[in-house]
């Protein structure tokens, strides 16, 4: 046997097990996914009925109505999108480009910030759902202590989606911190330099130095951003009573009304059908990026 | 990613965007940056402290609205290990994040390995097939993964067992993309070289590739264990019985027992959290280098 023989022998011997892998765990669920939703897919009765697209018209019907789960859900998963990726990334930039300006305690600082990012969503998410309690809860207490009237938070359907939004953002930032600060370390020092001699403003720095070369950060953290807020589940979970995404379906996600629909009433066909749709959003914000990024490139 | 610059550079302090404008001016910005850094790092902490020092509440003092208990007690750490499953959850989460990690390493390097180094035919789709499956969403997979796990092809139920909540994390395409990009650096003269000696195929990846590549597989294992020690969605749909939870669906559980016991679920945080925090802090330079360079996400 030759050596280049010898090694397409080994490359394949290597890759079997992950090749069976991704084929089995990854590829063919996700085809049984789209087939699911073409069923009416009860694990519990006798049969799986193919029922063609009925699950998508379904969905569809259930988004023209007035008010329905189905509809709250993507109303609410796109309000956390729409609210909480702009929010978190101004804020990250903000921090980022003063940390980035700073050297004493900069590396605590760093730390700091960084994590609640690697602290689980579903601990920490208990940890605020205290914090938002009324009477013993911390931000209630401040409310008192600076006599302001005390907040329903998580109780009420207008506080409870901001209330929710507060902890992903605050839990998140961190990651977009360090991308941000990575991208700011790229910029070569002579455009400071350079801007110094002419005079130019702070402002007019950011403007048309920071800002521009930033970019790619930016296309970055939007895209991988908006993906997280568009998955959201475990924070909803955890600080909703029962789990339920209330009060009145006011902070129920996709993900989370998934969940409900496969786990709990065991209507997997449907639930199948929105994860697709889930899966098309996703796919669209990813075919928007490339095609952001390929046109810079050119 | 960030190919032209050494990871070691990234965060030391030269090439700091230079400080822009007037000394006065600069004086003042400064001051209003740590004035606010520090404000934002406090609001970072806080919910930790907040958890911490609930933790050591009695039941008494949990509605009361002082910060730091008047009568630190041990009794919830006591209640919560003799009391509930919680050793079984910790137990469950080291083991599973202990598996998934071996593996992701072994795996995902090895493949790493083949696609930086080997040509063979179907290098190019396989290697895409791969790439592709990072745009579906995980929610997507998780009903057909429920459906193979309670009817698998070895074995008669996966659900409630290790390897169920484990399996679809045993391999990973973004570690495998991340090691074959660092493979690409393992010089061809070095592996040439070992051919002549006889070293076999495997010989090479493990005595040449492995060493050479230690960072990123120690990054690859840091971020794999986190991620899985975290991991809430699948292990929640995965497991049904109390012993085989997970941390993080062990804490979600807490709450169906009785009315909310706050010092207990705070325990119950504290003792999920704070270890990782503290392994976190000490490793944290080469997470934060790592999350710069590859972009992964926990």
């Amino acid at each position: 046997m030759t050596l280049a023989r010898k090694k397409v022998v080994w490359a394949y011997i290597f890759l079997a097990i992950p090749i069976v892998f991704f084929a089995y765990i990854r590829v063919y669920p996700a085809l049984f996914a789209f087939q699911m939703s073409l069923h009416d897919y009860n694990p519990l009765a006798a049969e799986q009925p193919f029922v063609g697209f009925e699950n998508y018209e379904k969905l569809f019907s259930e988004l023209g109505k007035r008010k329905s789960q189905t509809k709250s859900a993507f109303q609410n998963t796109i309000n956390y999108v729409l609210l909480g990726v702009p929010i978190q990334l101004c804020l990250a930039l903000a921090i980022s480009l003063m940390l980035n300006e700073i050297r004493f305690m900069s590396t605590l600082y760093r730390i700091m910030f960084f994590l609640p990012f690697v602290t689980s969503t579903i601990a920490i998410a208990w940890v605020f759902r205290m914090l938002y309690q009324p009477r013993f809860g911390l931000f209630n207490v401040i409310l008192q202590l600076v006599s302001l009237p005390q907040q329903p938070f998580l109780r009420s359907t207008q506080q409870a989606l901001p209330s929710v939004l507060a902890l992903v953002i605050w839990q998140g930032m961190g990651f977009a911190i360090i991308i941000f600060l990575a991208g700011l370390k790229q910029i070569p020092r002579t455009y400071y330099e350079a801007a110094e001699v002419d005079g130019a403003s702070r402002w007019h720095t950011f403007r048309y130095i920071t800002f521009p070369l930033l970019n790619p950060s930016i296309v970055y953290l939007l895209v991988l951003q908006t993906i997280s807020f568009l998955r959201m589940f475990a924070p909803v979970i955890a600080m909703t009573e029962q789990g339920r995404g209330g009060p009145l379906d006011s902070t129920v996600t996709v993900v989370l009304q998934t969940y409900r629909e496969a786990f709990q009433s065991f209507n997997m066909g449907y639930a199948s059908s929105l994860t697709v749709v889930l899966f098309a959003l996703i796919l669209g914000v990813t075919i928007i990026q490339l095609s952001v990024t390929s046109r810079r490139i050119n | 990613m960030a190919e032209s610059v050494a990871p070691s550079n990234i965060f030391k302090d030269q090439g700091r965007g230079a400080a822009v404008g007037k000394a006065g001016e600069d004086w003042k910005y400064k001051f209003f940056s740590y004035l606010l850094l520090t404000m934002i790092a406090f609001t970072m902490i806080v919910p930790f402290l907040w958890m911490i020092s609930t933790s050591f509440k009695p039941e008494s003092e949990i509605l009361r609205r002082y910060v730091f208990p008047v009568e630190p007690t041990l009794d919830n750490y006591s209640d919560v290990i003799n009391k509930t499953d919680l050793p079984l959850w910790y137990k469950n989460s080291f083991i599973v994040a202990v598996i998934s990690t071996v593996s992701v390493a072994f795996f995902d390097s090895l493949a790493g390995f083949v696609f930086a180094k080997y040509n063979f035919p179907g290098k190019r789709p396989i290697f895409i097939i791969f790439l592709t499956s990072l745009m579906v969403p995980t929610e997507m997979l998780l009903i057909p993964w429920f459906i193979m796990s309670s009817n698998p092809p070895i074995g008669s139920t996966w659900v409630d067992t290790y390897w169920g909540i484990a399996f679809p994390g045993v391999i990973t395409a973004s570690g495998i993309f991340l090691m074959r990009q660092f493979m690409q650096g393992v010089p061809d003269e070095l592996l040439d070289a070992g051919r002549i000696d006889g070293v076999s195929e495997f010989g090479l990846y493990w005595r040449v590739a492995v060493p050479l590549s230690l960072p990123a597989i120690g990054a690859l294992c840091i971020f794999n264990f986190l991620g899985n020690w975290n991991a809430f969605i699948w292990p929640l749909i995965a497991t049904t019985r109390s012993e085989m939870f997970t941390l993080p669906v062990g804490i979600q559980q807490f709450s169906s027992e009785a009315d909310t016991p706050w010092n207990l679920i705070m325990t119950g945080a504290s003792l999920s959290v704070v270890p990782l925090l503290i392994v976190v802090i000490i490793f944290q330079r080469y997470i934060i280098e790592g999350i710069a360079l590859t972009g992964l996400k926990g």
